[in-house]
């Protein structure tokens, strides 16, 4: 492999405290290393800012979902298009790119890393095979488990080690990263007609409550010392009022502590967060709930969040939140999909349009601002749009443009049709933070990858880590003359490393890498019990047998690179 | 206004996809300049003077540019695509998306135009004076917005599902309409002069149709309202009124539900 020398770029490292200063980085066998030979290629990096491969937490980029949001928004892809380019295959779709483009785009924004949030499991090989077909990247998928019959049925009676078995056992076949919870027991209680608002609602049927799912996953996932904590969307996300149940939802993490040998010290992540911090009684009197629920974020250690943050665009909702998804076509009349997915989940789709004279979007996109800017430690607040749901992560630029400068999120505030009940209902205006590089080192970089216990291979720039750099035209020692300079500066990449490849040179396509899939092989103790059930319910529930179920071999998961975890001897 | 002519002399084989031939595309160029503006025939992209010869020269802004197109264009597609403004004149046949996203201007052609034409139009007039073909002043597949502004005429008969997703604006049919139109219409103005078939005004929320002639199977979803005097198009006569579609849902307006209106003259 070549060896590379990034020369006198401004290096924003969190990983090891580098706040700007002038240093090389050297890239030998897809490894950062301390130094190479002089025949190195040299990339001039002076006058530029320098950081490691930014790193996606939560997004919604490959399986059947977004496939079906693909296949029924053919107006998404209309005006969209690329064509063939060099290296580049055609691609098209503006908030539900096709797998190549997303590869493509994420790469020129400078991301290496990307984890798909919801995997429906019956459908994981679908999911794995459009990961594969998604360049440059390295890519996991998150299961999901909140309303998955096994995990009700175990936790209802407490039997963390079966549920922990059975979450190792969902990880192996699915070839999974992480335990995902969507709307914990309330996408089943849909299946009823129902849904579960509070963390006290009950599952008809399973007669189990959400907060005893979510304390019972929490238990199983330390059990295992998985890489990742729980990864969740709480119940009642996106109803005016909402953020008590979030904070209820929180609370439950309360006297849990991170037990794995990755690094990770959170038990429990809450994502897109924007959608959870609304106050009010209805749309009338809808206000941000934010200083709320960042106060208790900010006094709780054991807890990482993402912002979902709302660009303003024509976008299409995607959730395994079934039940969100059908009162949200009765909010705009847009159209419906819905997937029921067996015994495990369920996902919905509708598109949706952030209008800025609409006063309630306005007030979406000042809380997904004030999260991060009340957030006092930006380790353990990571910036995403929730891609597509609050916004196309391509607009990932724009955000860090309103997070950086103070004049950009004014000017915006300025040309809302409502300004004044958006100055009202949220303290957007009166927020002067203005986020730093090395902050937003943490908050692309170096947090989420610590959050996802992979701080040991990405994320940062220290010797022996992967060689994920990103070199953006930007020179933090000039003021910024115009706020849309940020978001030029970072929507393409000068020169853009993955593994030690350059696949990215002046914002183009130089090579497509050798991306991994990132997946998680937990060890358990033999579980007869567990291996019982699962055939049973193969035999008398699924549609398919369980020797069908696995992705497995190169077709699905041709580059694999899998976290392991011995929880045998627990 | 000055006047650029565009003569096929060579017809492709397969479909031309002729995005720039609009008022806009050719303002402030000259007839060489013109002749170098791109067209694709299938996935080859090509000078349009490939296929058209150029005379005459484009004013300097789109609304001082009027094109005249001769020859045969019956496989030529997007004539007229998101023109603002000016005039645009098809001496005969065309083939799909004719003033599609047409935002102002007017476009004539004077024979018979296939599926889409006016497709999302925003605003301008698309005057036809033979026969229109499907999905006219329509939504984009998967669309949710239709034709919104602006006016069509229709000198001879439309196809089937026109003016779906029709939101405002006014299309005139002086001839028949085939199955479906304005299904899921939010908005608008339908006149149809001659016959209409079934599923008229299928799922409509709101916007009105006036049928001069006969309707072969009317909605179920439609409900009689009486009979009313109007003024349609020129023509002051009896009208049967019916409301719907009832299985869809409507807004209401100061208290009182509103329904799609449909017409037939008495």
């Amino acid at each position: 492999m070549s060896e590379y020398l990034i020369k006198n770029g401004h290096v924003f490292d969190p990983v090891q405290g580098i706040k700007g200063d002038k240093k090389d980085i050297a890239i030998k066998d897809g490894k950062i290393v301390d130094k190479v030979g002089s025949g190195a290629k040299v990339i001039d990096a002076s006058g530029k800012t320098v950081m490691a491969g930014a790193v996606e937490i939560h997004a919604h980029i490959a399986g059947p979902k977004v496939n079906l949001g693909r296949i029924y928004r053919p107006e998404d892809k209309l005006f969209s298009c690329t064509p063939t380019k060099g290296l580049e295959r055609m691609g098209a779709g503006a908030s539900i790119p096709t797998t190549f483009k997303t590869g493509y785009e994420y790469a020129k924004m400078g991301y290496t890393t990307a984890m798909e949030a919801a995997m429906p499991p019956l459908f994981s090989r679908h999911v794995h095979e459009e990961i594969r077909d998604t360049p440059i990247i390295d890519e996991g998928a998150f299961p999901v488990f909140g309303n998955n019959w096994f995990v009700l049925e175990y936790l209802k009676n407490q039997e963390i080690e079966n549920a922990a078995a059975y979450i190792a056992w969902l990880l192996r076949v699915t070839k999974g990263y992480a335990v995902k919870v969507v709307n914990p027991g309330g996408t089943e209680a849909w299946a009823w007609g129902l849904n579960c608002l509070s963390v006290n609602d009950p599952v008809p049927y399973f007669d189990i409550t959400p907060a005893e799912i979510v304390k019972g996953l929490i238990e199983a996932n330390e059990y295992l010392g998985l890489p990742h904590s729980v990864h969740i969307h709480p119940n009642n996300l996106g109803n005016p009022g909402c953020y008590e149940t979030t904070l209820d939802t929180m609370k439950l993490a309360e006297g849990y502590k991170a037990k794995n040998k990755f690094g990770r010290e959170q038990v429990l992540h809450l994502t897109h967060t924007q959608f959870h911090s609304y106050k009010g009684t209805s749309w009338a009197d809808f206000e941000s709930g934010a200083k709320e629920v960042t106060d208790y974020i900010n006094k709780n250690k054991n807890l990482t969040i993402d912002t979902g943050n709302v660009t303003l665009d024509e976008t299409t909702t995607m959730t395994a939140d079934g039940p969100f998804e059908h009162h949200l076509t009765g909010l705009n009349h847009l159209k419906w999909a819905n997937v029921d997915v067996e015994l495990e989940t369920a996902a919905g789709v509708v598109p949706y349009i952030y209008s800025p004279n609409i006063s309630v979007c306005a007030i979406q996109w000042a809380i997904g601002l004030e999260i991060p800017l009340m957030m006092k430690d930006p380790m353990r607040c990571y910036i995403t749009t929730d891609h597509p749901n609050a916004g196309p992560f391509t607009r990932y630029p724009r955000v860090f443009k309103w997070l950086m400068s103070k004049k950009a999120r004014d000017a915006q505030v300025n040309a809302f049709k409502h300004k004044d009940k958006v100055l009202s209902q949220t303290s957007i205006g009166e927020l002067d933070r203005e986020i730093s590089l090395y902050e937003l080192a943490q908050m692309t970089r170096a947090g989420p990858a610590k959050s996802l216990g992979l701080s040991a291979i990405c994320g940062g720039l220290k010797p022996g880590m992967d060689a994920d750099v990103a070199v953006y035209n930007f020179n933090p020692d000039k003021p910024v003359a115009n706020p849309d300079d940020i978001e030029t500066a970072f929507s393409r990449c000068a020169a853009v490393f993955k593994s030690g490849v350059q696949v990215v040179s002046n914002g183009e396509i130089v090579a497509t890498g050798h991306k991994r899939t990132l997946w998680v092989n937990a060890k358990v103790k033999e579980n007869e019990q567990v291996a019982r059930d699962i055939t049973e319910k193969f035999v008398k529930y699924y549609s398919m047998t369980q020797a069908n179920y696995e992705a497995l071999g190169h077709h699905f998961v041709p580059n694999p690179y899998a976290l392991e975890v011995d929880a045998t001897q627990v | 206004m000055e006047t650029v002519t565009i003569t096929m002399k060579n017809p492709p084989a397969l479909y031309l996809e002729a995005d720039n031939i609009s008022p806009d595309a050719f303002a402030g160029k000259t007839a060489a300049q013109i002749a170098e503006l791109s067209v694709h025939e299938g996935n080859t992209t090509s000078a349009l003077s490939k296929y058209f010869d150029v005379s005459g020269g484009a004013g300097a802004t789109a609304a001082d540019t009027k094109i005249v197109v001769k020859g045969d264009v019956k496989k030529v597609k997007y004539l007229g695509f998101k023109m603002s403004a000016g005039e645009l004149v098809i001496e005969g046949s065309t083939d799909l998306y004719v003033g599609a996203w047409m935002t102002g201007g007017r476009i004539t052609a004077k024979g018979n135009v296939e599926a889409f034409a006016a497709t999302a139009m925003k605003g301008g007039e698309l005057i036809i004076e033979g026969n229109a073909g499907n999905y006219l002043g329509a939504a984009y597949r998967g669309d949710w917005r239709g034709m919104s502004g602006g006016k069509i005429l229709v000198k001879g008969n439309a196809g089937s599902d026109i003016g779906m997703y029709m939101t405002g604006g006014e299309i005139v049919v002086n001839g028949n309409v085939d199955v479906h139109a304005m299904t899921h219409a939010e908005g608008g103005k339908l006149i149809v002069r001659g016959n209409a078939k079934s599923k008229l005004g299928g799922q409509m929320v709101a916007g009105d149709i006036y049928v001069f002639g006969s309707i072969e199977v009317m909605m179920p979803g439609f409900k009689p309202a009486g009979e009313v005097a109007l003024e349609v198009d020129g023509t002051r006569a009896m009208f049967a009124h019916f409301t719907g579609d009832m299985g869809e849902r409507h807004k209401k307006k100061k208290g009182e539900v509103v329904y799609g209106n449909l017409y037939r003259k008495i």
